[in-house]
């Protein structure tokens, strides 16, 4: 038995505590907007976040999650409105999207612990996942604008 | 709701008279027109005449309008990424006069006799259906303002639309649509050519870039539903072993080990296909649980001992000597022009060399996937599938219904480039819900099931020979292309390519050489061979852009002078006389190659990097340039290379020629993509086989481009047409073609290397 909070609900889970949290999120919960992409930790449609870290769901079991706080692109916000939800949409930075759930995750982690990444910030903490698109110039724009949109918010 | 037929007057006028009554209501407008009249006209017919099931233009089938004035615009075509539901949506908006805000989109299910063609693919969406589209938008308005001076008691050419509004400026009168809807239903639909287009000049959103994607915020919230996001109650889900070896079998299994793994509910076999691959499952034994864990784990649990069959020998080593061995002799000519022996004996120099292109994996993000319920003779899909009617009918065959029974829902797609146009997921989908009693049951692929089971990119060993004259320019020129064919999942063991991949940039290169030859050696196919984005423009375009490039060293010229020097001067050239029969299944009176808009790419994509300047050592720019899906594009790639020979990518610029443009944003970011893609095809893409086995079985193997090898920056130079009655050519897979050689050649530049065989890999290493 599992016990974890997702998106502020508290929930319990006594399946497999191998199970990929990627499969509980999805399967259990039916909260699709965290993707399968490759299974093994290499492309970050998985991406969600564990006690604010940003972690690849389908190589963290349940097992490891057992008292943690799990939010995901449904908690991101409670209207779409985050700085990175909202600089995706203006920039429409989407193509087919998929990857796009776990690319914003992975790009609000990383403002939340560096609010003005670099150009190698954002190589170094986005790189893990992949767009098949080819939204990458995008994605780079987008999480600058956020950064500024974040900034100009607290002056 | 019947067909609309041309005697029969107005058709039923709204889904739901009840529920508007109620308040509630989505009127579609009635309709009276024949479904491609003007198709049925023709001799010998192209584009979207020629396509199976054609067009509709009747607004009844793509337009309802609800009291509140909102706008549901139904699109045909599939969403991949190509921004297609944002596209259509515009033309019809536009055309209507309405409000961007009042309008949403619905994904129409899979029914070509009802919609028109739906197989998205070959760059054709908006090639294809931006005037009946333009037509059905501008018909609704038509009938609006009707209703409307119908209401008035004033003559419709009193009135005019604007933005939602219908106005009859003499009176001050206006009424909304939502107030004109069930009015306008009750019209008849009028005659085609009665119905006014807009002025391009007035257009509020095509060709513009104000509007964002329609599905921008459930994409960022996580809304978006992918095919193997749908969910239904007491849903089972399914993972199939399949052979390891395409045209393999089971010999035996042992399911007892998988049937104990908490979850699973049952093991079913699937067949092989008797024939040709088609877009039949490949077969196998599939595992049915409660959650895709537990099925992932039963098929780890499961016992299988595999018949390897005929092709257990494949290795992508022994089959490039072969298809190299094949290169070098004689083979079937396809084209020919001039007397190609007796120029390059007077040649002055001669110049010869191999390219190889490895086997590609589409990969899309969102692998195959499929949600099946099949249960009292029906079926019925959801599925991210780019071929909704192909996947009807094949499911339908393969399940022993009518295709009526057969319902096919499409969701997004999270990725396609092609591999999404095989629906044999969804047949396995179909199997494993009849095998369960009709229990909706998932179907998904794992990414190992998506790179060992794929519908593979050709390999290719492109073979080029050319004689220059004394001054360097190219008088004779063979291209023997050695690649198996597509034609191979659908007839036992083809050799030769088809008209259409000939097409793709090979016979119909529109270089002004006098003597001109293109062979096509016999290649046999050992694995699935299928569409890739771009398909077969991808080896050709890398082969003779890099040849031409090498012949440009040997005279010892500039490569963009001398690329813009085998162009040749602007000309228009039938593809016909360059020996292709295909076109892109276009009229070749309509659609003739103009080598001036090639040459205009490359002089925008040179003059965008700032070729000719000087860059640091170890640093070269790179040019190229190809015409396919009737569009022109080029690309000029600044590389630096470490002394490690590890390449970054600072810096491309991609310059293209679609034609008119209706969404010049999703143009752009269609060539972004398409440069993104061609970096990792460049760089460290491919799929190689030993023992019949990909050797790459996941993303740690099959290297794409990321946020790191990406280039820094990417710029969008589209040449821009005033003229609407320009034909329009495709987007979403011309750009690519390019790309790879505009690398390779700036490797040339920045190394002195030159890279012949894909991907460039460790090649440069120190």
């Amino acid at each position: 038995m599992a016990t974890l909070t997702v998106n502020g609900t508290q929930r319990r889970f006594d399946g497999d505590p191998e199970m990929p949290l990627l499969w509980y999120l999805r399967d259990e919960i039916g909260l699709t907007g965290t993707k399968f992409g490759c299974g093994v930790a290499q492309c970050g449609a998985c991406t969600v976040h564990v006690n604010g870290q940003a972690v690849f769901a389908c190589v963290t079991p349940m097992a490891a999650v057992e008292g943690g706080e799990v939010r995901t692109i449904e908690g991101l916000s409670p209207d779409g409105a985050h700085p990175v939800q909202a600089a995706w949409r203006e920039l429409n930075v989407a193509q087919c999207g998929y990857c796009q759930t776990g690319q914003i995750m992975q790009a609000a982690a990383l403002l939340a612990a560096n609010p003005s990444p670099s150009d190698a910030d954002i190589d170094g903490a986005m790189s893990g996942n992949l767009c098949r698109c080819g939204t990458y110039p995008r994605i780079r724009a987008a999480i600058k604008r956020a950064a500024g949109a974040a900034k100009g918010g607290r002056s | 709701m019947p067909a609309p037929d041309s005697t029969s007057g107005p058709a039923i006028a709204n889904v739901s008279r009840r529920g508007f009554l109620a308040g509630t209501a989505v009127f579609v407008l009635a309709s009276g027109l024949p479904p491609s009249a003007l198709a049925q006209e023709k001799e010998k017919a192209f584009g979207a005449d020629a396509m199976p099931n054609g067009w509709r233009d009747d607004p009844t089938l793509f337009v309802a309008i609800a009291a509140d004035g909102t706008v549901t615009v139904t699109c045909h075509r599939q969403e991949m990424g190509q921004g297609v539901r944002t596209s259509i949506a515009m033309l019809v908006a536009d055309e209507m006069e309405a409000d961007w805000a009042k309008i949403r989109v619905v994904q129409a299910h899979g029914d070509e006799e009802r919609f028109g063609n739906q197989d998205t693919d070959g760059s054709r969406s908006l090639r294809h259906f931006h005037m009946p589209m333009r037509r059905v938008g501008a018909t609704a308005r038509t009938m609006l303002e009707q209703a409307a001076a119908a209401q008035w008691g004033v003559p419709a050419a009193e009135v005019r639309a604007e933005n939602h509004r219908i106005l009859h400026q003499a009176s001050g009168r206006s009424l909304g649509y939502g107030d004109l809807a069930k009015a306008a239903a009750a019209l008849p639909v009028p005659d085609r050519a009665a119905v006014r287009l807009k002025d391009p000049k007035a257009f509020r959103y095509i060709g513009k870039e104000d509007v964002g994607l329609v599905d921008n915020a459930d994409i960022t919230t996580g809304k978006a539903v992918y095919g193997i996001d749908v969910r239904l109650d007491g849903m089972l889900y399914a993972v199939v072993a399949r052979p390891p070896v395409f045209g393999g079998k089971v010999r035996r299994h042992d399911a007892a080990a998988a049937l104990k793994v908490p979850g699973v509910v049952k093991v079913v076999t699937i067949d092989p296909p008797e024939g040709p691959a088609e877009f039949e499952p490949l077969g196998g034994i599939a595992v049915v649980a409660r959650n895709s864990w537990a099925a992932i784990k039963g098929r780890e649990a499961l016992q299988v001992e595999w018949d390897d069959g005929p092709n257990a020998g494949y290795s992508s080593a022994a089959y490039r000597d072969a298809l190299t061995e094949a290169a070098r002799k004689p083979a079937k000519v396809v084209r020919e022009q001039g007397d190609l022996a007796g120029a390059m004996g007077k040649a002055a120099k001669r110049v010869e060399a191999e390219y190889y292109i490895p086997h590609l994996a589409q990969a899309p993000m969102e692998p195959p996937a499929a949600v099946a319920r099949v249960q009292g003779g029906k079926a019925e899909i959801w599925a991210c599938v780019q071929a909704p009617q192909v996947t009807r009918l094949r499911l339908a065959k393969r399940l022993g219904l009518q295709p009526e029974a057969v319902r096919v829902n499409v969701t997004l797609l999270g990725g396609g480039f092609g591999r999404k146009s095989k629906p044999d997921f969804v047949l396995e989908a179909g199997l494993l819900s009849r095998a369960m009693d009709g229990a909706p049951v998932k179907l998904f692929w794992t990414r190992e099931d998506d790179l060992r089971h794929g519908y593979y990119h050709a390999v290719s060993v492109e073979r080029l020979e050319a004689g220059l004259d004394r001054d360097g320019r190219p008088i004779a020129w063979l291209h023997r292309s050695a690649s198996p064919t597509i034609g191979s999942i659908f007839a036992p063991d083809p050799k030769h390519l088809l008209p259409f991949e000939l097409g793709m940039g090979l016979t119909n290169a529109p270089l002004a050489i006098p003597n001109f030859r293109v062979e096509n050696p016999e290649a046999p196919a050992h694995v699935r061979i299928g569409w890739y984005r771009s398909v077969a423009n991808i080896q050709h375009a890398f082969a003779i852009q890099s040849f031409i490039a090498e012949l440009a060293h040997a005279a010892g010229r500039d490569p963009k002078d001398y690329l813009l020097e085998v162009i040749g001067p602007p000309r228009v050239v039938e593809p016909t006389e360059l020996g292709d029969v295909w076109n892109h299944g276009e009229d070749p009176k309509r659609y003739p190659i103009d080598t001036g808009r090639l040459r205009k790419v490359v002089e925008t994509a040179a003059q965008g990097i700032g070729w000719g300047r000087q860059l640091p050592k170890g640093s070269g720019l790179g040019i190229a340039a190809h015409y396919s899906f009737v569009t022109y594009v080029a690309v000029a790639a600044e590389v630096a290379v470490d002394a490690r020979g590890r390449v970054t990518i600072p810096r491309v610029d991609i310059a293209v020629d679609c034609g008119p443009r209706i969404n010049p944003e999703r143009v752009r970011s269609q060539m972004e993509g398409s440069v993104v893609m061609g970096v990792g095809q460049a760089l460290t893409a491919e799929i190689s086989f030993d023992k019949g086995r990909t050797v790459q079985e996941n993303f740690d193997g099959y290297v794409l481009a990321r946020m790191d090898t990406a280039p820094r920056e990417i710029r969008v130079h589209q040449i821009a047409w005033d003229d609407p009655a320009m034909p329009l050519g495709g987007v979403g897979e011309p750009g690519l073609p390019p790309v790879v050689p505009a690398i390779t050649n700036a490797i040339f530049a920045a190394t002195g290397k030159r890279i012949r065989r894909l991907p460039v890999g460790d090649q440069l290493r120190a």
